[in-house]
């Protein structure tokens, strides 16, 4: 044997590791999604995936610093929104260019307003807006100055900036001209989102050079926790976030890891039923899932403490409602529905139904049994699952449980509205009641148990319509708490939604990231991605940002 | 050798009674939530310790085994079984109908099974029990494990049917039911024992892959898959050895019924 050909032996498993292990080079960060972004468009974003990737590459006008929870200056070298909260007066920078190069100027700003505004588009971002019918109407006064005029009070206005990326009205590739720090530059579905650096970003740093440091951000599409948890301790990933809690625990003891708690979080875990006209149901399940003391005595069966406790490892909080306790926003009155047997019992009796060898049966004589579906990636919901299913039976109440994967329960949510109830997490960006106006309005898409009503199927509904759009529509901020006040009142007195617990946002990341400050609010680890930097390639950074300026 | 495979016998057919006698062997039930001693090391009342939710780790393997262990022999003997017909099928028909047969082998052994057991998994009804659930899975495991073993059945159907032996019976007047009987069946036996032995810790395994995907057994009903779900980071396994249990008890079984199989497969020589 040649000393070539030893040479080629010893070097030959190197070539079979995949390339992500190998030593990595330039300064790409890497993080994972969970599954797939469904649109890159920033106006149809309604997903988490698609949500990063806005938050990533789209320029807004104002941003809200994570930490101070305060608006900064964007796009927008300043604003001001009138007093009515229906006008917005914004002057631009100046000499602002979208990724491809062309100018970025009060047209598009103009544009992008009237386009998340379109009701033939149905954008989710735009429901926030949408409190009263009527047109946007937009006033050019120059290339750097706008003023946009909301059909009726729009509260809260210069906060749902934040997530309106600007897009481009002239740029033949549309969405894909993007004005934020990085820019989509190959998508392999199933596989990766990569990002590159925005040549054309506005914002410097106090030396003047051009933000961001990093050169680009990769995705890889990875549902399996574990697995992602893995590819962190290995140095193939830089960040997770959203962190299982026995994941969380695991990574604690990891030298090249942070591992933070940054507190309870404007997440949800909750439950629901479906209640959709179209869905392919029973009527007699139909009924059950209409009936108010049914889903109360669901309620009241389930115990939330334990959840907290045994799946979530005491890293999440009992919720009370759709808002975490700590939010300003929360309806202090309310508390979170402790675990009572006797009281699910009362529920029951109620909803018509008789028990009968340890089993609940309708009036029609059908065993009150139904399934839960959620997603089979995640191990804590599935452990949630099991926790409810052992309550509800010993309520007398059998469930049968159904884990799919994450395309095929969006599909089953979503458009075939084949299901009984679900269990999912529900994503707050903002704790902000317009920012779950497309939750609450019974004509969203997003409205967990019965989405895209033409009009409201319950008097309770249509009263929530009319509180949600009447509190969007002023900017008295004690009157806008009142009429959100109510809607939790009406939402725990109804229960469409079972509020179970609000996890903590846990995460993790290397030691190799500079200027990392982890928030609550998401993204909790690269809120200020265009600061980031890795320690181990400053250097390089720093040459390559020499040589732009 | 002997010896070996009487102890293999033997410590299969000691966990097969385990798990089949889990209920009143244990006294406990699998889905039993004790919740104030959840995540406990090994004791004197949870010999093998409970899980993240209280349940008892021990009982959960003795269910899951039986799960694992009835139900893949069952979806074995099920694809064993559909390849024998259409195997000697073909050999006995010939012609157009055993390249028909071939070809439609060939077309499902190129099928991405994996995928195509996630599809059929996705379009079954949620609402079922748990039980039911679990053997539609193995159902469909067995409904698309069959195709490996259609050529070499349908190899030796042909060698059979072609030999001197066949011909004297023939000859001498034995009718068809008899042909099949005392010599078709004898002589098909190793390769249809071959498929059905090859086949069994295949789908064990494939169960298990399908829950550690969280896309198997559903909750709370334990299979070894699902519960091999809990050591994915070795650094808990070092923590908690007796995590290892299922793994333990699958990759020992899976042994022991190789070792068993060999006599099964032992070739008669039909010439």
């Amino acid at each position: 044997m040649t000393a070539r050909s030893v040479a080629l032996l010893l070097l030959a498993p190197a070539a079979l590791i995949p390339a992500p292990v190998r030593a990595q080079t330039g300064s790409e960060l890497r993080l994972s999604l969970r599954h797939d972004p469904k649109t890159f468009d920033p106006a149809l974003v309604e997903e988490d995936a698609g949500e990063t990737i806005r938050y990533l590459t789209g320029g807004v006008l104002v941003r809200i610093n994570r930490i101070t929870g305060k608006p900064e200056a964007g796009l927008a070298e300043s604003w001001k929104v009138s007093p009515d909260g229906r006008t917005l007066q914004v002057r631009l920078r100046t000499g602002l260019r979208f990724s491809d190069g062309t100018p970025l100027t009060s047209e598009d700003v103009a544009f992008t307003f009237r386009r998340l505004l379109d009701p033939a588009l149905h954008a989710p971002t735009g429901d926030a807006f949408r409190s009263s019918a009527g047109v946007v109407a937009t006033a050019i006064q120059s290339p750097t100055a706008i003023t946009v005029v909301f059909p009726a009070t729009v509260a809260s206005l210069e906060r749902l900036l934040d997530q309106v990326a600007i897009q481009s009205a002239r740029s033949p590739l549309k969405e894909r001209a993007v004005a934020g720090p990085f820019v989509v530059k190959e998508y392999k579905a199933g596989t990766f989102v990569l990002l590159e650096r925005n040549p054309n970003f506005w914002r410097r740093d106090a030396q003047g050079r051009r933000l961001p440091y990093l050169d680009a951000v990769r995705f890889s599409i990875q549902s399996n926790r574990e697995m992602e948890s893995v590819r962190l301790r290995r140095g193939e990933l830089h960040m997770a976030d959203r962190l299982d809690p026995e994941i969380f625990d695991r990574l604690k003891s990891e030298r090249n890891l942070v591992a933070v708690d940054a507190g309870a979080t404007t997440d949800l875990e909750m439950l629901w039923f479906n209640q959709a006209e179209q869905a392919p149901l029973a009527e007699s399940k139909k009924a059950w899932f209409r009936s108010r003391e049914f889903r109360q005595g669901i309620s009241s069966a389930i115990s939330r403490s334990d959840i907290a406790r045994l799946a979530y490892r005491n890293y999440a909080e009992p919720a009370s409602g759709p808002l975490p306790a700590a939010s300003l926003w929360f309806n202090r009155k309310l508390r979170p529905p402790p675990y009572d047997p006797e009281q699910a019992r009362r529920w029951f009796e109620r909803a018509g139904f008789r028990l009968a060898g340890g089993q609940w049966w309708d009036a029609r004589g059908n065993a009150v049994v139904f399934s839960i579906v959620t997603n089979a990636s995640s191990k804590v919901h599935g452990q949630i699952a099991a926790l409810i299913q052992q309550d509800l039976q010993k309520a007398g109440v059998k469930v049968n449980l159904a884990s799919l994967e994450f395309r095929s329960l969006i599909e089953r949510i979503g458009e075939t509205s084949d299901y009984e109830a679900c269990l999912l997490g529900l994503v707050n960006v903002d704790d902000d009641p317009n920012g779950q106006m497309n939750l609450w309005l019974s004509s969203s898409a997003n409205h967990p148990w019965h989405p895209s009503q033409k009009s409201p199927a319950t008097g309770w509904e249509a009263e929530i319509d009319r509180l949600m759009t009447a509190q969007a529509s002023t900017a008295d901020q004690r009157q806008r708490k009142k009429l959100f006040d109510r809607v939790q009142e009406l939402v725990q007195e109804q229960a469409p939604v079972i509020f179970l617990v609000n996890p903590h946002a846990l995460a993790a990341y290397s030691r190799d990231l500079r200027d990392l400050v982890p928030s609550p609010a998401r993204p909790h680890l690269f809120w200020n991605i265009e600061r980031l930097r890795l320690g181990n390639i400053e250097g390089a950074s720093h040459a390559r940002a020499a040589l732009a300026n | 050798m002997k010896t070996v495979r009487g102890t293999c016998l033997a410590a299969v057919l000691g966990v097969y009674a385990c798990a089949i006698g889990a209920g009143p062997l244990t006294g406990g039930s699998y889905e039993l939530q004790d919740r104030a001693h959840a995540g406990e090391r090994p004791g004197a009342v949870h010999w093998l310790g409970t899980d993240d939710l209280g349940r008892d780790r021990l009982v959960r393997l003795l269910y899951g085994a039986r799960t694992s262990l009835v139900l893949a022999p069952a979806a074995a003997l099920l694809a064993t079984a559909i390849a024998t017909f259409l195997g000697s099928a073909a050999a006995l028909a010939g012609g157009r109908f055993e390249r028909a047969a071939l070809y439609l082998v060939d077309v499902v052994a190129s099928t991405p099974w994996f995928f195509a057991l996630l599809l059929m998994r996705s379009v079954l009804p949620l609402n079922v029990d748990p039980a039911v659930s679990v053997s539609i899975t193995f159902a469909i495991l067995g409904l698309l494990g069959w195709p490996h073993g259609v050529r070499p059945v349908a190899a030796r159907s042909a060698a059979v049917i072609r030999s001197e032996f066949m011909r004297q019976a023939r000859a001498s007047g034995i009718g068809r039911m008899r042909l099949l009987r005392a010599h078709m069946v004898p002589n098909l036996m190793p390769v249809v024992a071959a498929h059905f032995w090859a086949t069994l810790p295949v789908f064990i395994l494939a169960e298990a892959n399908l829950s550690l995907l969280g896309l198997g057994v559903a909750e709370p009903l334990p299979s070894l898959g699902n519960l091999m779900s809990e050591f994915r980071d070795h650094r808990a396994i070092a923590e908690r050895p007796w995590l290892l249990a299922p793994a333990v008890l699958l990759i020992g079984m899976i042994a022991a019924l190789q070792v068993i199989s060999k006599k099964g497969t032992t070739s008669h020589d039909c010439t």
